[in-house]
């Protein structure tokens, strides 16, 4: 009753003279400023009198921020790719709720739902997450293309790959939740191994990876798509490629609770959802994909379109209930699995090659047997799905006043696992090559 | 000497500002290293920080690095201070202000520019790769962060070295050229031993700062090390433990007894000298044989340091640079793009940065004197508080500043962390340790006795101060003057947490925020650029004044 009353009234507002009058719209956003000033120039265009203050922060620093000044809000608007960081707002009260009034709008993109079915925050482009690689830097090592993110725990690839850490990084987050859910929880956590076993370097910034790409530091890099969009836009040699498991996931926009100029947060909303605002999605620096089908039209040859693509039909069906459930868990094993035990994954992967390499000219039975050893050593896990979404898991990383292990000391047991199967892998994998040569 | 009343006020008023701006921002969030998850106090989270593998291994990893780092630094520092201050070199003072450049290095751009150079796939690389079949890992792990942060912070020691140097009293040197000591041995036993307070003052710094360092690291993606796991782990989301928190404590620790160390190296030696003005060692003419090496010397040292900044300015005229030696093409549609909005961002970052740094020059002179002139209690409390300064990371400091301050109103209901005089305030007391230790080793070398005969004389304690001990201070002031603006200029990590306005925004989150996206890189450069020579006109214009106040006091002499 409530609610609906605040709506209506809230939409009686925004028809009448609040549109015209909406005044400064504070925005906290981990967009860049590629994508923020052509939207902000034509959303004041647009809306006479209305002038958009954007705040860049990254993600994490974004909801922190809103978190630290909830007692004394001045910001209207967060704006964001990630559907976990508004999950985590939702869940600490930090959002309003807002229905748009927009039409014509598509209910999914890909198979996931654009808006929040609480309506607490809303679609505006879709995003899906891939593979970028450096040409020039592909040539000059004479490397393959990749198709599918298998492709990369290939051994050609060894040393050239690079990824953000996912505790680091909303939307590297969401690429290895992808994976898991799309392969299920030990499958998906052995590819993510695999790959890992060949990468360069886990960069602590999303943009670090693109970065790396673009000036060639680094081959092949698994990226969100407009980050690679957004790099051809400027001119740099790079490729970009869906694979088969892969998700569109909505860039959201949601109005925080209590804001200080609910009015003008609303109008920016519906500007963003309208047909102006959906066509500036397409500009070179921004290049998203737009959630409005009938955009499409107005797009450049070769633009992806979900709606019509075929690769992009019929995609994996992102969870974020089960992402949001599990986020501390994963990307706390991600980074003591992975990124702080990355040489000796390295040394062990680096030896596999080789076995592989030396059995592709000479089989032998025993090494084979001993080289799949090491691999389901290194893809050991040591918790379960079930486990990775238990309360008491959870509690270590909330702070939750239930008992069980302190953060730090599974952290310890997870390390202390992960760099002894990694030895124990290295061992085996050192008496295959022996075996095979 | 006396206690008096002034010098109390004095003190008070400094604990009370280090109280308010440091100790109960950061209070506020490093509590939780001390508390369990039920609240209580506990010192576990300690225990679990010695008992884990990572923490330990990033603790000996820090250790190491830095110590390197305080080893290439003075490689860099002593030849180039050394030469422009004892001989009669021609462009001492260009060599002086170039060798200052590497600390103004612009977040993010400057990482790239390095790394479009001796990376990977850099520049030298390349070359290296294809004409030689070899590369080197300039900037592969540890060596690598030693590489860049010796390049990085060498000033440090370079600033406070010379300033020392300059200080020594001549009639030394000759006392010890009429004993017939000369050359390489009257520089070992002499002016370096005399100069000690400044190399001291510098090398801890530079240890401090790399033991104490996020982004170098971080940008060549070493993360084991300390300072990258607190930041790491304070700034990831939905991870509310308090390790992040407790390494803050003992980075803290660190930058404490790194300071008292630095002070047990220097006590009970006086480095007073009576003698001052246009004093200094005598600047030795070079033989030509000698000369040529010696620019041969400063040539080779700058162009490695300076590297940095020619990758930058390449960068920010570049079209496209990827995977080549060098860009595919130029252009000045950088500059173009960031001209309109850099004027804005240059007049808030000399505003915020020139507020910042006289603020930390009044408190470090006054801390300076309060520690080396006078008995109170507690005083030695006061220097180490200040230093610990620097080993607050800074987005515990901005977290802590917004905890602190954000619930507090202004009659109009914005919220006092909202203005621009906070972002001044959190530079100011992240930068007052770099003022604080060159004020300290000015004063160190300034004998009491000067002081004693000015109050013999009929002056009081203030007058005294006013005529005699901030006159003589002047070049270490200065020093710690352009070390806490330059630096403040390109700072960060705190202004990051609390720029809320972009009409507030200095030229780091101007950057920053360009830096984010591939089509902001030649712009962000462009801004970098535009900041270094900034700063770097500044810091010439304010040694250009001190140097012609010096000249004419000397004559007065």
């Amino acid at each position: 009753m409530f609610r609906r009353s605040l709506v209506t009234l809230a939409a009686l507002l925004a028809s009448t003279a609040a549109f015209a009058q909406s005044g400064k719209v504070t925005v906290v956003t981990s967009f860049s400023k590629d994508v923020t000033d052509p939207l902000k120039k034509a959303f004041e265009k647009a809306v006479p009198g209305a002038v958009l203050e954007v705040q860049n922060r990254n993600t994490n620093a974004g909801v922190k921020f809103l978190e630290e000044t909830r007692s004394n809000n001045q910001v209207d608007l967060f704006w964001a790719s990630a559907p976990d960081a508004f999950e985590v707002l939702k869940a600490k009260k930090l959002l309003a709720a807002y229905k748009p009034k927009a039409t014509g709008i598509a209910e999914k993109v890909g198979s996931y739902p654009v808006n929040d079915k609480d309506g607490f925050y809303v679609g505006f482009a879709a995003s899906g997450y891939g593979i970028m690689w450096n040409e020039r830097y592909v040539k000059a090592n004479k490397l393959p293309t990749p198709k599918e993110w298998q492709d990369l725990a290939q051994a050609p690839y060894f040393d050239h790959v690079s990824i953000s850490a996912p505790s680091r990084s909303g939307t590297t987050h969401l690429t290895i939740e992808t994976v898991l859910q799309g392969e299920g929880w030990a499958k998906g956590w052995r590819t993510t191994k695999e790959i890992s076993g060949n990468l360069r370097q886990v960069t602590d910034r999303s943009f670090g990876v693109p970065e790396a790409v673009n000036s060639g530091q680094v081959g092949y890099g698994i990226v969100i798509d407009f980050f690679a969009f957004s790099s051809q836009g400027a001119g740099f040699p790079v490729k970009f490629v869906y694979p088969s498991v892969t998700t569109l996931v909505p860039a959201n926009i949601g109005i925080v609770a209590n804001a200080p100029n609910e009015a003008g947060a609303e109008a920016f909303v519906e500007y963003l959802l309208s047909p102006a605002g959906q066509e500036a999605l397409l500009e070179p620096t921004i290049r998203r994909l737009p959630v409005r089908p009938e955009t499409y039209a107005k797009a450049p040859a070769d633009y992806p379109n979900p709606f019509k693509d075929k690769n992009l039909q019929g995609l994996l069906t992102f969870n974020a209930e089960t992402s949001e459930g599990r986020t501390a868990v994963v990307d706390t094993l991600f980074d003591q699995l992975i990124t702080f035990q990355l040489e000796p994954l390295k040394a062990a992967t680096k030896t596999l090659h080789e076995v592989d390499a030396a059995l592709a000219k000479k089989p032998n039975a025993q090494a084979s047997a001993l080289a799949k050893e090491a691999r389901d050593l290194i893809a050991a896990m040591p918790v379960t799905d079930a486990q990775a979404a238990s309360p008491e898991l959870r509690a270590a990383f909330t702070g939750g006043k239930e008992k069980g292990a302190r953060q730090a000391e599974l952290e310890q047991q997870w390390a202390a696992f992960a760099k002894d199967n990694y030895a124990k892998a290295k061992a085996k994998a050192d008496e295959a090559l022996k075996l095979a040569r | 000497m006396r206690r008096s009343p002034g010098q109390v006020a004095l003190a008070a008023a400094i604990a009370l500002f280090l109280l308010l701006f440091l100790f109960v921002p950061v209070a506020t969030v490093v509590y939780v290293a001390f508390t369990d998850r039920a609240g209580g106090l506990t010192l576990v989270n300690f225990l679990d920080f010695a008992r884990t593998e990572l923490f330990v291994r990033s603790f000996w990893n820090s250790v190491y690095v830095s110590a390197m780092t305080v080893l290439w630094s003075s490689a860099f520092a002593l030849p180039l201070a050394y030469l422009t201050t004892r001989f009669e070199f021609r462009g001492a003072m260009l060599v002086q202000t170039l060798g200052f450049l590497p600390l103004i290095m612009p977040p993010f751009v400057g990482a790239v520019a390095m790394q479009l150079l001796f990376g990977r796939n850099g520049t030298v690389n390349l070359l290296l790769d294809e004409h030689l079949g070899f590369k080197i890992g300039l900037m592969e792990g540890l060596n690598g962060v030693i590489f860049l942060q010796a390049i990085h912070y060498f000033p440090f020691i370079l600033v406070n070295l010379s300033a020392a140097l300059r200080n020594i009293d001549r009639s030394m040197e000759e006392a010890a050229q009429n004993l017939g000591s000369h050359g390489l041995r009257l520089f070992r036993r002499i002016a370096l031993p005399l100069a000690m307070p400044g190399y001291v003052a510098g090398a801890s710094l530079v240890f401090v700062k790399v033991f104490d360092d996020i982004a170098s690291p971080l940008l060549l993606n070493v993360k084991e090390m300390l300072a990258p796991q607190a930041y790491l782990r304070i700034t990831s989301i939905g991870i509310d433990d308090p390790m992040g928190y407790v390494i803050s404590v003992v980075l803290i620790g660190v930058a404490v007894l790194t300071m008292w160390a630095s002070a047990q190296v220097l006590k009970g030696k006086d480095y007073a000298t009576t003698q001052r003005g246009g004093g200094g060692l005598a600047r030795r003419k070079l033989r030509p044989r000698e000369a040529v090496l010696a620019y041969a010397i400063v040539i080779l040292i700058l162009m490695l340091v300076l590297a940095p900044h020619l990758g930058l300015l390449l960068l920010s005229l570049a079209t496209v640079w990827s995977f080549s030696p060098l860009p595919d093409a130029y252009t000045l549609a950088h500059y173009a793009r960031v001209l309109g909005d850099s004027s804005l961002y240059i007049k808030n970052t000399l505003l915020y940065s020139g507020l910042a740094a006289l603020i930390d020059v009044a408190i470090g002179g006054a801390i300076a004197y309060l520690v080396l002139r006078t008995k109170l209690p507690g005083r030695q409390a006061l220097d180490w508080a200040a230093s610990a300064a620097l080993a607050v990371p800074g987005v515990v400091l901005g977290i802590g500043y917004l905890r602190a301050f954000y619930g507090v109103k202004l009659p109009d209901g914005t919220p006092l962390a909202a203005l621009w005089i906070v972002i001044v305030l959190a530079i100011a007391v992240r930068r007052l340790p770099y003022a604080l230790r060159a004020c300290y080793a000015a004063l160190q070398q300034i004998s009491v006795s000067l002081e004693e005969a000015a109050e013999n004389l009929g002056a009081t304690k203030a007058r005294t101060v006013r005529r005699i001990v901030i006159p003589l201070m002047t070049g270490g002031l200065l020093a710690g003057f352009i070390t806490s603006f330059a630096t403040a200029a390109v700072e960060l990590s705190a202004v990051l947490m609390l720029v809320q306005n972009n009409s507030d925004a200095p030229l780091a989150y101007g950057l920053y925020v360009l830096m984010q996206t591939p089509a902001g890189r030649g712009a962000g450069a462009a801004l970098g650029v535009i900041a270094v020579i900034i700063v770097a006109l500044c810091m010439a214009l304010s040694q250009l004044a001190a140097d012609r106040s010096q000249r004419a006091r000397g004559l007065e002499m």
